[in-house]
């Protein structure tokens, strides 16, 4: 039996600042990813949103809401929340109620309006919440954990601030023409170098801004596709959203601390490998099949760390995976060729639906100048953060 | 005239400072000794633990005051509430250090006074308190990382 789901359409709104509802973008993407289909909204039979928690009520069941916006239909609706893999999650359960038989013809939205600067814990006085306390006791904001990861491979590896900064260069090189991008830029190493520091050693540019922007998929059975007359579609042959294996001894957030590995040796596989590993297993391929991956770049530096986590090098290998050019455009193994998050900005629950639509668009050849020569299997990977993320192939 | 403020902790629970030792306060597993910081009392969570799981396995255990830099960062711009900041805002630093004994990594603010130029991954730091913020009536400390004298 086929574990495949075709994805038969991909649409986004334009990341930016746009000041505008979550709502508005959510419904742009999702009606662009049904023409994108061919198919009418009334065709689909289960709509997965992908919630934000910054924009009220209307984001906590955001399946609702952007089913309410295009039409009340009678589809059965979904809503789910996973951090940074809430979009991943939301496909998850899509594809779940498509293997399932449940439904041959399934929407996925999700969309943010993100607040301006540091992301901060949602509001009240909550001292029992974890995520609260990081904030009050440590002053850890999240770019604080980026920049403790960044220093550690530093000193572990050699990264350098240059290493970091050609990242940046990369990526945005990479996100010029992409029409999506919120950031169409070019970025020279001294740019990077001379920006502000935020949380030494991460630079202003270094770190992933926060976006409005909304994507939709269309996600439907092999067999709808073919029937669709579509014989050859992109597929989800793999999709992986496993938790971390006791102990989780790489930090976290909002983590205070890592679990003690004293009793129980550490995991061979630390989280975000183990996401990616997953997904492999699951899809029959490995890394060596890539033609190119979208990872989630938070920071310069975690892009660093995704390219180990996904098998493209050994640890300590991603500087000179990187200074090689293999993973530039035109290189063997192009990452994010979107122009990933240094080009977009996070916009929390459309981020990795996102990542899936530059999957489908580079697997049908329609990328246009970012295009990566020939591709046939890609995969998009989300930062395990609080517990979560996500790993997803996709091939042609 | 002046006066010294009342210092409070600004949690209860998360450190001791008797007899002006500093250290954390977690609990441990009693069935299978696996440590926790900051404490859990609901149950072990190693998933090969064979304890009760009730809590009833979990014991209070404080933690070694000494570790090794695993990472360290700085806080350039303020951060959001609920961060109580001075104001002008005075930048701050955070390590990750990591205790040998329990093997695991823990987070604190470093003492004023030392910035990211005065660490190194691998330094050794001991535990002290410092006053995370203050308001009229009292000045609220915390743990935090130093390094050894």
């Amino acid at each position: 039996m086929t574990r495949d789901i075709a994805v038969l359409g991909a649409g986004m709104h334009p990341w930016g600042k746009w000041g505008r509802n979550f709502v508005e973008y959510g419904l742009a993407a999702a009606r662009t990813a049904l023409a994108d289909a061919g198919l009418a909204w009334t065709d689909v039979q289960y709509v997965a949103g992908a919630d934000t928690i910054r924009n009220g009520y209307p984001g906590f069941i955001a399946g609702a809401t952007f089913a309410q916006a295009l039409g009340w239909s009678g589809a059965r609706v979904s809503s789910s929340y996973a951090a940074c893999a809430s979009g991943a999650q939301a496909i998850n359960t899509a594809r779940a109620q498509i293997l399932a038989g449940l439904c041959d013809v399934a929407l996925v939205v999700g969309a943010d309006a993100a607040p301006k600067g540091f992301f901060k814990p949602v509001g009240g006085d909550r001292p029992d919440d974890p995520d609260w306390l990081r904030f009050r006791l440590l002053g850890a904001t999240n770019p604080i954990y980026f920049a403790l990861y960044a220093r550690r491979r530093m000193a572990m590896y050699g990264a350098t601030l240059d290493d970091f900064a050609a990242v940046k260069v990369k990526n945005a090189r990479h996100g010029l023409a992409n029409p999506n991008a919120r950031y169409r830029k070019e970025v020279t190493a001294e740019d990077v170098r001379e920006s502000a520091v935020v949380a030494d050693p991460l630079r202003l540019l270094d770190i992933c801004a926060t976006s409005d922007g909304g994507a939709a998929l269309v996600l439907t059975s092999m067999e709808f596709a073919r029937r669709h007359g579509i014989a050859d579609p992109v597929r989800i042959p793999a999709l992986s959203t496993v938790t971390p294996t006791f102990p989780k001894t790489v930090l976290d957030l909002p983590d205070f601390a890592t679990d003690s590995a004293m009793t129980v040796p550490a995991p061979e596989r630390p989280f975000r490998s183990a996401l990616a590993d997953a997904a492999y297993e699951e899809a029959g391929i490995g890394p060596e099949d890539l033609s190119l991956a979208e990872v989630y770049d938070l920071s310069t530096a975690l892009e660093l760390d995704w390219y180990e986590d996904i098998g493209l090098c050994e640890a300590g290998g991603a500087e000179e995976l990187l200074r090689s050019g293999a993973t530039a455009l035109g290189g063997r193994i192009p990452v994010n060729p979107s122009g990933g998050l240094a080009s977009f900005g996070e916009a929390i629950p459309a981020q990795a639906i996102a990542q899936v639509c530059e999957l489908t668009w580079q697997l049908r050849g329609q990328a246009e100048s970012r295009q990566v020569d020939g591709a046939r299997a890609g995969i998009a990977v989300n930062q395990g953060l609080f517990g979560h993320g996500s790993a997803l192939i996709a091939v042609r | 005239m002046t006066t010294t403020k009342e210092r409070r902790p600004a949690i209860e629970g998360w450190f001791t400072t008797e007899d002006g030792d500093v250290r954390l306060l977690g609990t441990r597993c009693t069935s299978c000794g696996t440590p926790y910081f900051p404490r859990n009392e609901l149950a072990c969570r190693n998933p090969g633990c064979t304890g009760p799981k009730d809590g009833s396995e979990l014991e209070p255990y404080a933690l070694s005051a000494r570790g090794r830099i695993w990472s360290y960062a700085d806080a350039r711009y303020k951060p959001p509430p609920p961060y109580v900041s001075p104001d002008p805002f005075v930048p701050y630093t955070v390590a990750a250090v990591e205790l040998e004994a329990e093997r695991m990594v823990v987070l604190g603010q470093v003492a004023p006074g030392h910035t990211v130029d005065d660490l190194a991954v691998g330094m050794e730091v001991e535990l002290t308190e410092g006053t995370l913020y203050e308001d009229d009536e009292a000045e609220y400390t915390v743990w935090m990382w130093r390094p050894v004298q």
